[in-house]
């Protein structure tokens, strides 16, 4: 049951997102790395900014 | 299928009109709802204030205390809880502990007041109904919030963060003239 | 050396240590479901004023079991067989390292059952997120980080079999989309595990006496990020749920690998910022860091959601539109095996989480709209519809298609299966809908008595509270009957009759190539299309209500 279609996705070199797609442990890091910094990172900096009460 | 592995460049073949048009629409909507964040900051009348400062239970106790000698107007209940009533655009100081509000505040309808709140103890939840209100209280740190009381009333402030066995019958009042 | 044996159903070849690994991690969930599902019976009997079940000491009790035992415990087993599932049966290799697999699971089995004990024993009613300066016996954090680092230690497992089974060629071309979500869900757990690490292992030291203090206002940023991230793991585990029924039910295709995979990216990268939505009214912390953090970097995570909200609906569409079901803008939805637990599972599972969880969810991260919600009972509304009717949902789905198929056993009372999606869904919409309810007239959540009986001051909600708690209580009722009946199904399927071996085992999965979707003009799948746009308007009315309920409110600034 062939569909003739073009779907582009034939020949060539693997696009470059289809590669970051293809890779368990750079996706691992990226998403450690993401929230750690936006979230934990700078949540503490928050916190440890509250300035001292008189 | 979703359960066996795809050949081929799959990035590349063309996206189908029906997903491509649902995309745009959710990245609108998307963006929308974030920038009524800021939007509301400056246009709106309900934000939290972001003003806190670490403090000692003992520190802010102290103040409470000083607040409520200068402000009682009366007592109420049997244990005796007092009834401050500060003067508009002050400050007015509460402190939760287990398992009380202290002290209950009389406010008036359409003035503000830099509110100022701490605990003694472990995390409370103020809760300040029907007015629906709901700010976390730690100790160690005293949160600043401006309010202005828009309806008159007789208000109970709640406690809605779990504070050990009393918790549920921690209940203040807050009362608006 | 690894003993392979091939699915007489799909034709997959399994892994035999994988199996087992499966089979103990899935049951041990389901054994725990309906442990945490008794827990909070009894909780939501309590909170029902006239029925008022415990006291109240047991009441803070049941409710900390109950968020440990249902929150933590029998998600994350689930899950454990989930990932090893996806990557060694899918990708029909041996899984790494099974001996260490079965350490992972004793750590987790002793942490759990560790937990519940020393939270039986009384001295631990701190809740599921244990805030300090409220303090449980060490033997509490421990439970935790046991059960934590057993789990961990499965997530690298699954990275380890990805290893493998790219270096033993046991599949062509890019990883199957359920076995990419499943790594997300991996992902996110690493995560979130270590953020657990990080806070509770300082927790347990000042419970021991060892650190003098423990900031409470550092221990929910860092908390949280263990707290709800490990709900965005549930999240991606349920979407994968979703794309693997539509292929076992339908044989359904993605409509597009891009679009699929590039929103589970979105995932990766910003589905746990949302932690901040606990943080929304703590002092101190910045406009700036709420904003960006709650919204998911400018909800692009929503987006992400949102995407698979159609997609999956889209992928069961164009598949039984190439069946011949034309007719119409639905007759494909008619045609849906709705008798088939597998399929209402599914499908209840994504209107539910989409419709009640969802767009309660972002309502309630949104910086100002917490104020009238924070800590009411609104937010177990919420996430009763998330984890209950959502992701258990979408796991009681599955199960009913992956139990019979794994055990190779009939389904016991199939007659009954029919309807256990339903009610499911049905008790725990009740649930999310009616705490939403009560949450928006101010009820608190966590709390033994809405009538302060033994308060000194007093409150009074206003009656449709009470009412509202007490229809929360009946569809409690209906969840838990459901609950039972599955997990009854669940072991009387496991050790009930053999199913019959066919003549011939069929072929072994292979990967396919992209397909086109078949339309020059056109929507390929419009009725999908017209049901994400009846939950767009939805999800519009809703939000901007809210933003109507918040500006009544006292003035703020």
């Amino acid at each position: 049951m062939a569909e003739p279609e073009n779907t582009g996705a034939g020949e060539g070199p693997e696009p470059f997102m289809q590669q970051l797609l293809n890779n368990p442990f750079l996706l691992l890091f990226l998403g450690v790395l993401f929230p750690s910094v936006l979230y934990t990172i700078w949540g503490i900096i928050e916190v440890a900014s509250i300035p001292v009460g008189q | 299928m979703a359960i066996v592995p795809i050949k081929g460049n799959w990035w590349n073949a063309p996206v189908e009109r029906t997903e491509a048009l649902w995309i745009g629409i959710a990245l609108v909507w998307a963006i929308i709802m974030f920038f009524m964040m800021p939007y509301w900051h400056m246009v709106g009348n309900q934000n939290l204030s972001t003003e806190a400062y670490k403090v000692t239970p003992d520190a802010y106790e102290a103040k409470v205390d000083a607040f409520v000698e200068k402000y009682q107007v009366r007592e109420e209940g049997d244990t005796g809880i007092p009834v401050v009533k500060p003067p508009a655009g002050g400050d007015v100081y509460l402190l939760a502990r287990q398992f009380e509000w202290y002290p209950i505040v009389e406010l008036e309808k359409g003035q503000n007041y830099r509110i100022h709140v701490s605990s003694m103890d472990v995390q409370h939840g103020l809760s300040i109904q029907p007015a629906n209100i709901n700010i976390q209280v730690h100790p160690y740190y005293e949160m600043i919030f401006n309010a202005t009381p828009t309806d008159a009333g007789e208000y109970g402030i709640v406690c809605n963060e779990y504070c050990d066995i009393g918790h549920h019958t921690m209940l203040g009042k807050l009362y608006v003239k | 050396m690894s003993n392979f044996r091939t699915c007489p159903e799909t034709g997959f070849k399994i892994d035999l240590d994988a199996e087992k690994l499966i089979k103990w991690n899935a049951v041990t969930g389901v054994v725990f479901l309906l442990v945490g599902g008794f827990f909070g019976l009894l909780v939501a009997l309590t909170r029902w004023p006239s029925v008022h079940l415990l006291p109240a000491d047991l009441f803070y009790l049941a409710l900390t079991a109950h968020g440990v035992d249902i929150l933590l415990v029998w998600i994350i087993f689930f899950e454990m067989a989930l990932l090893y599932f996806c990557s060694s049966v899918l990708l029909q290799c041996r899984v790494a390292t099974p001996k260490i697999g079965w350490l992972a699971y004793w750590l987790m089995l002793g942490g759990a059952a560790l937990g519940n004990v020393v939270v039986l024993m009384g001295e631990s009613s701190v809740m599921f997120t244990s805030y300090v300066p409220l303090k449980a016996d060490p033997l509490f954090y421990l439970a935790l980080i046991l059960f934590a680092v057993g789990a961990l230690v499965v997530c690298f497992i699954f990275f380890g079999t990805l290893v493998i089974a790219k270096r033993e060629k046991t599949y062509e071309g890019s990883i199957p989309l359920v076995t990419f979500g499943a790594m997300v869900a991996a992902i996110i757990a690493v995560y979130t595990i270590a953020s657990g690490a990080v806070i509770l292992i300082p927790t347990l030291l000042w419970s021991l006496g060892f650190i003098p203090y423990v900031d409470s206002l550092l221990y929910k940023v860092i908390w949280w990020g263990m707290g709800h991230s490990s709900q965005q793991i549930n999240v991606s585990a349920q979407v994968a749920c979703w794309y693997a029924g539509a292929a076992v039910l339908f044989g359904a295709r993605p409509i597009s690998e891009k679009v699929c995979r590039t929103a589970f990216l979105m995932y990766i990268l910003f589905l746990q910022l949302a932690s901040a939505h606990h943080l929304l009214v703590e002092p101190g912390l910045g406009a700036e860091y709420k904003i960006f953090n709650t919204s998911y970097a400018f909800y692009l995570a929503v987006f992400g959601s949102m995407v698979h909200g159609l997609t999956v609906p889209g992928a069961i569409e164009l598949a039984q539109r190439r069946k011949g079901y034309t007719k119409g803008l639905f007759e494909w939805l008619r045609k849906c095996p709705w008798g088939h637990p597998a399929f209402s599972g599914v499908f209840l599972s994504i209107v539910i989480f989409g419709f009640l969880g969802g767009i309660s969810g972002v309502v309630l991260g949104t910086e100002q709209l917490n104020l009238i919600m924070h800590n009411t009972i609104y937010v177990p509304g919420h996430f009763h519809a998330t984890v209950a009717g959502g992701t258990t949902l979408a796991f009681i789905g599955i199960s009913y298609w992956l139990v019979p198929t794994l055990w190779q056993r009939e389904l016991a009372m199939p007659g009954l299966a029919k309807f256990v999606p339903y009610l499911f869904g049905i008790g725990i919409s009740g649930i999310a809908l009616f705490q939403m309810g009560a949450g928006t007239l101010g009820v608190s959540r966590r709390h033994w008595d809405m009538t302060f009986a033994d308060s000194a001051l007093t409150y009074d909600y206003p009656a449709a509270a009470h009412l509202l708690m007490a229809l929360n209580g009946i569809s409690a009722i209906i969840a838990s009957v459901a609950g039972a009946i599955f997990c009854l199904q669940m072991v009387l399927t496991i050790i009930g009759k053999k199913k019959a071996a066919p003549a011939e085992l069929p072929a072994a999965p292979q990967a396919e190539a992209i397909q086109g979707h078949g339309h020059g003009g056109g929507l390929a799948v419009p009725g999908t299309f017209v049901l994400a746009l009846v939950f767009l308007t939805s999800f519009v009315l809703y939000y901007f209500v809210n933003w109507k309920y918040l500006s009544e409110i006292w003035i703020l600034s």
